[in-house]
């Protein structure tokens, strides 16, 4: 004879709505092993669980079902007031009546009917339940963080200065990322690479901090608090430690190639620093635009360099695999332009001055293509009339990409406006239809740049752009005079959308984390876990993650890092015990369960014969249950015995 | 000889014989046959526009199911033609109510299995356009040709999917690989004032000389299109008020089969071309490349 | 005078006959006017193709007093244009079947020429009456 409590909740009218909650109750209490049943209108406020502690102690029960909202909400909140109450946290289930119920139906004899059932099983499965205690599993205390650019950096300095090792891993030859390409930022006008380059520095020096350079992260195992990671490093044939940036290597190097930190509007050597200000600071050879390695095919860039003595070049290195243990990762991926060729109607890649917001940005950059004078690609000429084409490719559900990229109304206002500085003869245009622009300071700076630039707004889209003579005729509307408009351009800057970064979606899947429809890295949940991945030890930061400013980032990016330090704060940390048990005897040593688990967490004990099961690595998914042909798998305290007890309380 | 079902359409049959003789003269020469399918109807010319309006879907549908009944595949020339098949068998397939309620109305039935194409598709997928460049005996050697789309073609390109709406390449590949010089215009895929010649001729007419000044501003000495009614258009407008046009010679317009019939060595006669057409175009062959702008 | 805006005049018969004939959501024009944009007609309109959707939404019957939707050759420019997939060509077609239906217009069609071909003829019939 079991002593059963059974907790139902009003959910205010979530549930009460919906289902009569007093003839659950009832029907309850009267069901066997059940010695009292209660309901309240809140059971996961502090009276509600104090209602349920007092009833345990009072009737000395020894298993609870809270019949109430979902699990994912509320699970933890009653396994805790079951534990607080002296009962373990496994005498304690929810029956989900809300989600599953009365969220779901509008008849209320049905759904009372269906109420009933599901309570009913919850009571035959807690009966069943074993009593568990959490796994509880080392924690490596370090830190991994995949991107450099800004939010990588930021979550990096965080986790480093807190005390743990952070291993930075970026793709190209320098951290930095997209910032170090911006020429000023908004609201401040800031000059970003000034702002960004100590921060890019503070990592290089911070002794917790070791930078990967030209690396990629490959394999991902294990699980939260333990991964171990595998990074290849591509071959390093610049010592960076040696090299002091004396550039003679550049001057004899024969192969040119466009250079992608510029939006590829210049040329670079096959070796090369990435910019000016690079972290590292060392020079980087581009393996693919070297003339050849393998045999080598040139060799000057080491004769000039050991001619000085400083033998930095080594032609003969490879790749090289880090294994590294980290407890916590976290992906700091970026973002790239939208490929503006696909939008045909403006002619991107076509006609040479229809320019993408980022190639517009590095021409206004001191450091530029054109050291900060805006010059007409074709020609060379300073343009006199700027179309600035906002929303190109978004906001297009049926044509482009359907979401908005929130911060290109901020830096068009701001391009338009330096346009007018850099040539106070010059007209910029603005096709537009909003202007976003809800950050701190930014209206007010919309403002300024509509005040000192002289800026046409035009409200409405651009339909097509072709050229005559030398110019570029843009034809538009303005909606608000209802017109149609013309521009002969001498320069179209298109605002395209910002997409994830090449790789993101093979990373996802090195990961194990998930991504959105539109590529970007997943969160936990969008309002209250904006900085976790579904996948547990897994965080976000930045761009990767959703297109947004520069203030966002950096807060998203301490946030993630704070997420991380939650996780490295304890040597160890605890895991759900309810995973998977092979009883040994059972086994056949068919071994079809292995390939099954999607995280490996079972392998064959070849010397035995059976099965093995590594509890800290299962998720208690039960593929590997519904895969074994002896029945020796199950799950603890959900086993086949229980459901079946389910199956038959609810047909009965 | 590859053999594929065709669909003349009405117009091909009386005012623009030109176009069904020349397709089919260029079609032999490049090995193929375009035969005929029994029993075509009108096509309706356009395809309903309206949410519901069945009544219009009732003729494409006995094309579709009459062409099915001999063979997996159709070919059109006539842009208004292709539109209306091509998005009726779309819509055959998409909305099982509407199809069940035209194949009642109907009595006869089309259940689909058809694939409908256009010419200029058989001539780029299926004979490919380096065996058109090698077929060329004749290649109109820098002819400046302006390729003009219209929209039934190309739009709406959910559904027509033949080539890029905004700057389609189809006809100027065909026409490269004869010879000629294709010229960029603006206007190429603007609309020509289609059936508004009745009821607004004035409105069609500033549509098409809108076309025919963009493409003999840019070095065309010739038009070149796919759709009887945008010959009709672009002619006419011309005709109509010399005045409004820059030279005094209004531009020809041909149909691409033409042209592709002369560079593979056929008669102009069996072409139907005319000695205007024919002066133009053995007048501008060879001629200069720097004068026209190239796509 | 201010036009009176309330329930009624947003979910308006005459709206919703629209969009029943017109299979087109009129919610979703957030009216950016590249329909306009691209219209080639447009230059000769007197009310902007963004314009008759505008009023549409706001539930003013004087857009049928307007000639644009006379003027639409149904040449598919605004569909293949509109971000989210309107077809304004279908509404304007919607206009002139209401109309049609309705009120058969006196049309004074000039006698077309004998050259012209039947797809202009058959085209023109089918958009300038209810059938």
């Amino acid at each position: 004879m079991r002593r059963v409590g059974v907790f139902v909740c009003h959910c205010g009218l979530n549930i009460a709505g919906t289902v009569n909650i007093k003839e659950i109750t009832d029907a309850a209490s009267k069901t066997p092993d059940v010695v009292v049943a209660a309901d309240h209108r809140y059971l996961c406020s502090e009276p509600g669980q104090a209602l349920i502690k007092d009833n345990i102690k009072q009737h000395r029960l020894d298993a609870i079902v809270v019949a109430a909202c979902s699990p994912a909400m509320h699970e933890v909140t009653f396994r805790n007031v079951a534990r607080a109450a002296g009962l373990n946290r496994y005498q304690s289930e929810i029956a989900n009546i809300r989600e599953q119920c009365s969220w779901v139906h509008d008849n209320i004899e049905k759904a009372t009917e269906k109420a009933h059932v599901i309570i009913r099983q919850s009571i035959e499965k807690v009966k069943l339940n074993e009593l568990l205690d959490p796994i509880t599993v080392p924690v490596t205390r370090k830190a991994l963080v995949i991107g450099g650019g800004i939010a990588g950096i930021r979550a990096a300095l965080d986790v480093a200065n807190s005390g743990h090792q952070v291993y930075l891993v970026e793709k190209t030859g320098s951290i930095g990322g997209r910032m170090a390409q911006l020429s000023e930022t908004f609201p401040t006008l800031d000059c970003s690479i000034c702002i960004l380059g100590p921060l890019m520095v503070e990592a290089y020096r911070n002794p917790n901090i070791k930078i990967l350079r030209l690396s990629e992260v490959e394999e991902v195992k294990g699980f939260i608090g333990n991964f171990k990671v595998k990074v290849r490093q591509a071959p390093v044939y610049v010592d960076e430690t040696k090299c002091n940036s004396c550039a003679e290597c550049v001057k004899v190097c024969p192969a040119e190639v466009p250079n992608e930190f510029d939006s590829d509007l210049t040329w670079r050597k096959a070796i090369y620093i990435p910019f000016a200000q690079a972290v590292p600071p060392a020079y980087v050879l581009d393996e693919k635009s070297c003339l050849g390695l393998l045999p080598q095919a040139c060799g000057e860039c080491k004769k000039a360099c050991d001619k000085l003595g400083m033998s930095c070049i080594n032609l003969d290195a490879h790749p090289e695999t880090h294994e590294l243990e980290v407890g916590a990762i976290i992906s700091a991926t970026g973002y790239e332009m939208y490929d503006a060729a696909r939008l045909t109607e403006y002619g991107y890649g076509i006609y040479p001055d229809v320019m993408t917001s980022l190639e517009f940005e590095r021409m206004l950059s001191a450091s530029g293509p054109t050291s900060g004078i805006i010059r007409r690609p074709s020609d060379g000429r300073i343009p006199k009339e700027v179309v600035f084409i906002q929303c190109a490719g978004q906001r297009e559900p049926e044509t482009a990409l359907a979401y908005c990229s929130k911060i290109c109304c901020m830096y068009t206002a701001r391009h338009a406006m330096l346009f007018h500085h850099k040539v106070p003869d010059g007209q910029a245009y603005v096709f537009y239809m909003d202007i976003r622009a809800g950050g701190k300071g930014y209206e007010e700076f919309v403002k300024r740049c509509q005040e000192e630039g002289g800026v046409l707004y035009l409200r409405g889209r651009v339909a097509k752009v072709h050229e005559e003579d030398d110019k570029l005729v843009v034809k538009g509307v303005d909606t608000l005079s209802g017109k149609t408009v013309q521009i002969h351009a001498d320069v179209v800057v298109l605002a395209v959308g910002m997409v994830p970064s090449q790789g993101s979606r093979e990373l996802a899947n090195t990961l194990k984390a998930s991504v959105d429809e539109n590529g970007f890295f997943a969160e936990a949940h969008p309002k209250l876990r904006p900085l976790e991945s579904a996948t547990a030890g897994i965080f976000l930061a930045g761009a990767g993650q959703a297109p947004k400013d520069i203030p966002e980032t950096v807060a998203q990016a301490s946030g993630a890092a704070s997420k991380a330090l939650n996780l490295l704060s304890s040597p160890t940390l605890e895991r759900e015990p309810t995973v998977a048990r092979i009883v040994n005897e059972q086994c056949s040593g068919c071994g079809i369960c292995v390939p099954a688990c999607p995280f490996e967490a079972l392998s064959m004990n070849t010397e035995k014969r059976i099965a093995e099961v590594a509890e800290a690595l299962c998720e208690g998914c039960g593929t590997c249950v519904a895969s074994c042909p002896s029945g020796a798998l199950s799950l603890r305290n959900l086993t086949d015995t229980q459901i079946m007890a389910m199956i038959r309380a609810g047909s009965g | 000889m590859q053999s594929y079902l065709y669909f003349p359409g009405c117009s091909l049959r009386t005012v623009a014989r030109d176009f069904e003789d020349s397709a089919r003269a260029s079609a032999r020469a490049l090995g193929l046959e375009l035969k005929e399918m029994q029993g075509w109807l009108c096509c309706g010319a356009v395809f309903p526009n309206v949410a519901d309006n069945v009544m219009t879907n009732a003729g494409p549908n006995r094309i579709l199911a009459r062409a099915r009944a001999e063979s997996d595949t159709l070919v059109t020339l006539c842009a208004g033609c292709h539109n209306v098949l091509k998005r009726a068998n779309l819509q055959a397939k998409r909305n099982a109510i509407k199809q069940e309620q035209i194949n009642e109305f109907n009595e006869e039935r089309y259940e689909g299995g058809l694939g409908v194409l256009h010419f200029l598709e058989v001539l780029r997928d299926r004979v490919g356009f380096s065996a058109i460049r090698e077929a060329a005996k004749m290649p109109l050697r820098g002819l400046p040709v302006g390729a003009y789309y219209g929209c039934l073609l190309l739009r709406p390109f959910e559904e027509m999917k033949l080539d890029d709406p905004h700057r389609p390449s189809v006809l100027e590949n065909l026409l490269f690989s004869i010879g000629c010089v294709p010229v960029d215009y603006p206007s190429r895929t603007e609309c020509c004032g289609s059936f508004l010649g009745v009821g607004a001729p004035d409105a069609m007419a500033l549509l098409s000389r809108n076309v025919v000044q963009a493409a003999r501003s840019h070095g065309a000495k010739l038009l070149t299109v796919s759709c009887p009614l945008c010959k009709y258009n672009l002619e006419a407008s011309q005709k109509q008020d010399p005045a409004a046009s820059s030279s005094s010679e209004p531009l020809p317009v041909v149909y691409f089969t033409q042209l592709l019939g002369l560079a593979l060595g056929v008669s102009p006669e069996d072409l139907r071309l005319s000695d205007t057409q024919l002066q133009t175009i053995r007048g501008s062959v060879k001629s200069t490349v720097e004068s026209v702008s190239q796509p | 005078m201010a036009h009176q805006i309330s329930a009624a005049t947003v979910t308006s018969p005459l709206l919703r006959k629209v969009e029943r004939i017109s299979g087109q959501n009129l919610s979703l024009c957030y009216q950016c006017g590249k329909c306009s944009a691209t219209c080639p007609l447009a230059p000769q309109m007197d009310l902007m193709p963004h314009l008759v959707i505008r009023y549409l939404q706001l539930g003013l019957e004087q857009v049928f007093d307007a000639k644009s939707y006379w003027l639409c050759a149904t040449c598919f420019s605004c569909e293949t244009q509109c971000p989210r997939g309107l077809d304004v060509s279908k509404v304007c077609e919607a206009l002139r079947t209401i109309k049609l239906r309705n009120d058969l217009r006196d049309l004074k069609i000039e006698k077309p020429s004998p050259e012209m071909p039947q797809q202009g003829l058959v085209s023109a019939f089918r958009k300038l009456s209810p059938y």
